[in-house]
């Protein structure tokens, strides 16, 4: 057993007053950038905050006073965030840790929650949850549309404005939930489950609005993924604004750039049915006019067809060919009459050639007893005292023979 | 008709305007698909003009049934 007084041992006072000494005599101690994700984080009524600075090997407390916060002008800090402290590094002697002074925070964008954020996808990828073969397409009308969003949202308020605007036909169930802070993933999670459970949504959007990408980050969580991919209602995921992607953004079926975008595509536009409505409207209309003009043609193609056939037009028909056969008979007969008429003349000239009268114009007389029209051809036919008639072209004369001639 | 859900009532106007474009059909026919043809236009038209969105929240009761509650 040792003496308690040896010079030797050190009480606990000494020896942590002797680490402190040598800590805060170390100059990069004194004036260091340290970089880490803060965890832990809380604030106290005193405006300390307290937090653990850490990486995937190691971890450092942190102390960040409330007089240095003031200060600096630091951000909100919340877990999850990639932060490079300054400050210096020393011991609280009445805990025995070891920790860091803050005096200045800057946060780091592309840091730890990046790695995080490209280790997520990168699994989840290999897993195959992003495959365009596991989206599936969105229904073109759907009666009950699920959000799963926080009430108090603006995000919410605009995603409902675009809804009733678009497609007020549809109902919605809000499936609420926080979306950002350490308890959102679980809570988003439970939301999107809810709804499949209660199962009338034919649509999920999950979104909210614009923010950092600290408060962004719940929907780049593993357990939001998970209930997104798993999901039998499809997703449309509206998060942020036109830049931002998250895990969430991968995993849905359809990915919106922002809430109001994601409402604008899980719903068609009413306006587009009016549209379509007066075209239908319009188009009965017209086929209506066409089936009566088509109709109309039948039927006065049937009339034309029956009046073809009908007893009155047989009977005009005939009466036509009666007068058709009788002109043809009346051509002919005159033909044939002009025909003969022509011969006539020709015999009436011949006969013209033989006429007496011309003789008697040549300067021969017709001489006839007058008691009984004898032609007196001879002596023989005449008696002395016979009176005679003679013809001339232009009269008779009448004449007496002689005694003894 | 009144009953049909705008759905329901556009799809059956769509079959409506396909039915009347076969001019083949008895005079009777036709007149009817265009009489309900309009009608089922002028009921969609209204149901558009009176749809208001429905809101509601999903709540879990203490049984653990899931509830629907009207939101605001």
């Amino acid at each position: 057993m040792l003496f308690l007084d040896a010079p030797s041992i050190m009480s606990v006072t000494q020896v942590s007053r002797y680490m402190k000494e040598m800590l805060d005599s170390d100059e990069i101690l004194q004036d260091v950038w340290v970089r880490g994700e803060i965890s832990g984080c809380r604030t106290y009524g005193s405006g300390h905050c307290y937090f653990t600075l850490k990486d995937a090997e190691a971890q450092l407390p942190c102390v960040f006073f409330k007089h240095a916060r003031l200060r600096s002008s630091a951000p909100d800090l919340r877990d999850g965030m990639a932060i490079a402290a300054n400050g210096h590094i020393s011991l609280y002697e009445r805990d025995g840790k070891l920790q860091l002074y803050v005096e200045r925070i800057e946060p780091i964008g592309d840091g730890a929650l990046y790695l995080r954020f490209e280790q997520l996808k990168e699994r989840l990828a290999a897993e195959g949850l992003f495959d365009e073969e596991r989206k599936r397409p969105l229904p073109a009308q759907p009666a009950v549309i699920g959000i799963v969003t926080s009430p108090q949202a603006a995000a919410l308020r605009d995603m409902l404005r675009v809804l009733r605007t678009r497609y007020p036909l549809a109902s919605v169930i809000l499936s609420p939930t926080s979306v950002q802070g350490v308890e959102a993933p679980l809570a988003i999670a439970n939301a999107l489950d809810l709804l499949n459970q209660h199962g009338e949504a034919e649509v999920i959007i999950v979104g909210r609005g614009g923010g950092s990408i600290e408060e962004l980050w719940a929907f780049n969580e593993e357990v939001v993924a998970r209930a997104i991919a798993r999901s039998r209602i499809p997703v449309i995921s509206g998060v942020g604004h036109e830049t931002d992607f998250t895990i969430a953004d991968f995993v849905a079926d359809h990915r919106a750039s922002t809430p109001t975008a994601a409402a604008t595509a899980a719903v068609p536009d009413i306006a587009d049915w009016q549209v379509r409505i007066q075209a239908y409207q319009y188009a009965l209309t017209t086929l209506m006019d066409t089936y009566f003009i088509d109709k109309r043609e039948e039927l006065d193609q049937a009339k034309r067809d029956l009046q073809r056939f009908s007893p009155q037009m047989q009977l005009e028909r005939l009466h036509q060919r009666l007068d058709d056969t009788t002109a043809l008979l009346q051509t002919r007969i005159e033909h044939h009459l002009s025909l003969r008429g022509e011969r006539l003349n020709g015999a009436s000239l011949g006969l013209h050639s033989l006429s007496p009268l011309l003789t008697i114009a040549r300067g021969y007389a017709v001489v006839r007893r007058t008691a009984d029209q004898h032609i007196v051809t001879s002596i023989q036919h005449v008696q002395p005292g016979d009176e005679l008639t003679i013809q001339v072209t232009d009269g008779q004369i009448q004449a007496k023979v002689k005694q003894d001639a | 008709m009144e009953t049909l859900s705008f759905e329901e009532a556009f799809a059956q106007l769509e079959a409506a305007v396909a039915a009347l474009q076969d001019g083949r059909m008895p005079l009777e026919r036709a007149l009817h698909y265009y009489e309900e043809g309009m009608k089922l236009a002028k009921h969609c038209h209204d149901l558009l003009q009176q749809a208001e969105l429905r809101v509601q929240q999903l709540r879990v009761q203490e049984s653990g049934e899931l509830e629907t509650v009207p939101f605001e």
